[in-house]
């Protein structure tokens, strides 16, 4: 049996629903970070798999995935500042109880 | 075969340390856990024949962005996180929506019938992807440099501590 698509597929939808699960449930802001970078992991297997087996001669999926691994880097830094900023103000860093705004 | 053999192990060296990611209580080892996470992505990046992708996801993912997050945890309260809660009253709920969500994205993919190209990938794959990038892509390659840069100034101005 051959590796095709499919397999590939059903492995970066686990890893997605897996990084979903650890935004919905965790308290911590970093920990819900983590599972971004998951679903961003999972996002970045799809596009290569899909540059390998739909259009091989062209290299357009690696260079979507470069660009979405320097977004995600992006996105860690200024998170994870902003991490540190709440940090130092609120002296908690679990989203349930950043609650200035809420009336 | 081989082929196949080397797909699953890395599929369960990515997907297992991802489950521990998302339920460890202990932050650290979470953190730890996202190391061997991207290590298996990276391996089926090297499996598709995307080994430039591979070498960046090496430096960038497993290298800069665990550091960074550690890191994180280290400035943070509590260190490791064990003394207090981890997760939140809505956890059953968040496994209810991710496992109907990864179900239905599962019996989507597997149910539409792709356009499969037989065909080979460019054999030098870093030349490839340099010329993608500054012929075709060199727009995106551009902007994304242009949003790196404001981001990390960004990041800067706001974890700086006010005077």
């Amino acid at each position: 049996m051959q590796v095709g698509l499919n397999h590939y597929l059903v492995v970066s939808a686990l890893l997605f629903g897996l990084g979903l699960f650890g935004i919905l449930s965790r308290r911590n802001a970093v920990a819900i970070l983590m599972g971004i970078e998951l679903m961003l992991n999972a996002t970045n297997i799809n596009v290569v798999a899909f540059n390998r087996y739909v259009a091989p001669a062209a290299v357009s999926g690696h260079v979507f995935a470069l660009v979405i691994i320097t977004l995600a880097a992006c996105e860690a830094a200024v998170g994870l500042a902003l991490v540190m900023a709440v940090y130092r103000n609120l002296e908690t860093i679990h989203v349930d109880e950043i609650n200035l705004m809420k009336w | 075969m081989g082929e196949l053999a080397a797909f699953i192990i890395l599929a369960i060296v990515t997907l297992l340390p991802a489950v521990v990611v998302v339920t460890n209580r202990n932050l650290v080892r979470a953190a730890m856990s996202l190391i061997p996470s991207f290590l298996g992505v990276t391996g089926l990046f090297v499996l598709l024949g995307a080994e430039f992708v591979a070498g960046i996801q090496i430096l960038i993912y497993a290298g800069a962005i665990a550091v960074l997050i550690l890191f994180v945890i280290m400035l943070t309260e509590g260190g490791t996180g064990l003394a207090v809660r981890q997760v939140n009253e809505q956890r059953q709920w968040g496994a209810l929506t991710a496992g109907i969500l990864t179900a239905g994205l599962v019996v989507i993919l597997l149910g539409t019938p792709w356009q499969i190209t037989a065909g080979t990938l460019p054999r030098s794959n870093v030349e490839a992807v340099g010329i993608a990038l500054l012929t075709d892509f060199v727009l995106a390659f551009e902007i994304s440099s242009l949003v790196l840069l404001v981001s990390l100034v960004g990041a800067l101005v706001i974890a700086r501590r006010e005077q």
